[in-house]
């Protein structure tokens, strides 16, 4: 029956043109956008290297300090992450790390601008770089505050063109470095991955970012199993309670949580709420369906004045023995299966789009690319759209009389 | 007394609007029995068809009860009443109603779709109904690409692929010149001689109507003989 039913579907797209052209367009123009936005989320959120243990590591990107008449939000401040949250039970790396300054470097006669990020050894141990050259500096290398650098393949390029740069020093932000490792290019999405040089924290020009309780500092934390998120979390808001906060300020909020969860916190503005990512998510979602819902319409539309046209047809199939059940299923799949063709023009149309937007480097380092999570997203869109915008008008045409749609039977 | 194949027990059929009430068909009394080629005659919106509607349960009456083979199948379900359809009738329309995007085969196979058969056997039911109404070598071409007649014989093979035991023919000869019209009706002939199938069929055409074993005569959605 389903055979027959995806044979009629081919056949009504591949005779009847301009309605299939029309819809396809309006589908596929839909699920390309929504495919789009997925590609890119994925992008920034998924779990790609360098941050493959996504799934037990928890960022903080910022914190809230509130008072009676005041409010200051943004990065937590050094000594906030060293004197406050070390050694949380369950916790097994903790990272804490600047947030990307831009510095510039006059190298051979050129102007060199990098984002820079002080950071301590663990950095290099929760994050799961894969070394191009070389090796992470290390815990001595911090404690001692040697000027050691690792860059990314980019930096490299810009100093040291095709050559090695292991071993070689260079300069950025008045200071000189020497290179002891080089990684990958992290996209500029990867909030606490992304740079182009990582040096010790401890090369920083003064010691007045360990007094500080709320700037320009991030954190990383490593659980050593899911299941101890939770109680992390609790510990880390209990910890948080004890914080000797600024003159002005009574308290200090902030939640470890996933990149998405940090990210939808800092978009939400709610400091203090245990999920603001699934709220996100949720919102993303609510939006992506009300974005369906136009073109969906439009489908609906097209899809019941086309029911004059096929009222012969439901009649026939009525009078011969389908139940009004049968020509629902059969209109259903009929607007799933040219859902779905949208949706693999749509995937076509995206790698393509996706394709262009990597050559014209608009984002640094981004590599955007469909895979199968993209794929099985593009496709859960293109069956709620087929079932959005074809339930109602195959509800209607199901339940015709059989002598209606017969019109008399002339 | 062997039970009639169709039976309509004081059948009425009232079409309501808001503000108009069209009584179509009234008092209706009717047996056909197994095997019997019956047509039914009467000036044009006499409730001819409407008769056809109800017998092959397309349609329900306003009161009254249908019978088929000796059960009462008025009340039943919408999924009752497509088995029924499926298992028991075959409809021919005056204006062939084909799907004019499927093939031939395709229109013809209809019927069988909605039974658990498969589809190598299906095709084999489709191209001996085919074979049945002499358009099997047709059986790949598309309806438009037929004249009335021959949409007319695919139309019955779709009717009888399925083996039904009534078919219902609505005005089939309505829309094609006398010497198509007689084809049809001796295919529709043979059916009933050698197949057996009961055999309803409205016409307008007196000189068909004598080819039938019983004519019932209608006015004004009463049976007048």
């Amino acid at each position: 029956m389903l055979g027959n039913y995806l044979k009629l579907s081919l056949k009504i797209l591949g005779r009847r043109k301009f309605f299939t052209f029309v819809s396809l367009f309006g589908i596929g123009f839909t699920l390309l956008v929504l495919t789009l936005s997925a590609a890119v989320l994925d992008h920034i959120f998924g779990a790609y290297p360098p941050e493959t243990r996504a799934d037990r590591t928890l960022s903080v990107y910022a914190v809230r300090m509130e008072g009676d008449d005041s409010q200051s939000t943004g990065p937590g401040g050094f000594k906030l992450y060293d004197q406050y949250l070390r050694d949380i039970p369950g916790v097994e790396r903790m990272s804490v790390l600047t947030t990307p300054q831009h510095v510039v470097s006059y190298w051979n006669g050129t102007r060199i601008q990098s984002a820079l990020k002080r950071t301590d050894a663990d950095f290099f141990r929760i994050l799961d770089f894969r070394f191009l050259e070389g090796e992470p500096f290390g815990d001595a290398d911090v404690n001692d505050g040697r000027f050691v650098a690792v860059i990314n393949e980019s930096t490299r390029r810009k100093f040291f063109g095709k050559a090695q740069a292991v071993g070689k020093s260079f300069e950025a932000d008045g200071q000189t470095f020497k290179v002891v490792g080089v990684v990958p290019d992290v996209p500029i999405f990867r909030l606490m991955a992304s740079g182009d040089i990582y040096v010790p924290v401890t090369t920083a020009k003064s010691d007045e970012y360990r007094q500080r309780i709320r700037s320009g500092f991030m954190a990383m934390f490593l659980v050593k199993d899911r299941s101890l998120i939770e109680s992390v979390q609790q510990e880390f808001k209990a910890r948080l309670a004890r914080v000797e906060v600024p003159p002005n300020f009574k308290r200090i909020l902030a939640v470890p949580e996933s990149v998405f969860g940090t990210f939808s916190r800092v978009i939400l503005g709610d400091f203090e709420s245990e999920d603001t990512a699934s709220r996100l998510l949720s919102i993303l979602l609510t939006m992506a369906v009300l974005f369906m819902v136009l073109p969906a319409v439009n489908l609906v539309n097209l899809n019941v004045s086309r029911a004059l046209e096929r009222a012969s047809e439901i009649g026939v199939r009525r009078a011969f023995g389908a139940s009004a059940r049968d020509l629902l299923l059969q209109f259903l799949f009929e607007n799933v299966i040219i859902s779905v063709v949208g949706g693999v023009l749509a995937l076509i149309m995206a790698a393509l789009a996706l394709f262009a937007l990597n050559r014209a480097d608009l984002v640094p380092y981004a590599h955007f690319a469909i895979n199968f999570r993209i794929a099985a997203w593009g496709f859960a869109f293109a069956l709620t759209f087929g079932v959005l915008s074809g339930l109602w008008p195959a509800w209607r045409l199901s339940r015709l009389k059989p002598i209606q749609a017969l019109g008399g039977s002339r | 007394m062997s039970v009639p194949m169709i039976r309509l027990d004081n059948i009425e059929k009232v079409y309501r609007t808001d503000r108009i009430e069209t009584v179509a068909l009234s008092g209706i009394n009717l047996d056909v029995e197994e095997g019997e080629f019956v047509s039914i005659m009467g000036p044009s919106g006499c409730g001819k068809s409407t008769l056809m509607h109800l017998m092959g349960l397309l349609d329900a009456p306003s009161k009254g009860t249908i019978s088929l083979g000796g059960a009462v199948v008025t009340d039943a379900s919408d999924k009752a009443l497509a088995r029924l359809r499926n298992q028991s009738i075959g409809f021919v329309f005056q204006s062939f109603h084909l799907i004019p995007d499927l093939s031939v085969l395709d229109n013809v196979e209809i019927p069988l779709l909605y039974r658990k058969v498969g589809a190598a056997e299906r095709r084999k039911a489709a191209e001996a109904a085919l074979e049945r109404v002499g358009l099997s070598a047709r059986k790949h071409h598309f309806p438009s690409q037929l004249s009335g007649g021959q949409q007319q014989r695919v139309a019955i093979a779709r009717a009888i692929v399925g083996k039904p035991r009534i078919l219902l023919a609505d005005e089939p000869t309505g829309n094609l010149d006398s010497q198509m019209g007689d084809e049809i009706l001796s295919i529709l002939q043979d059916l009933n001689t050698k197949e057996k199938t009961t055999l309803v069929m409205v016409t307008h055409d007196p000189r068909q109507a004598e080819k039938t074993a019983r004519t019932i005569r209608m006015f004004d959605g009463r049976r007048v003989n």
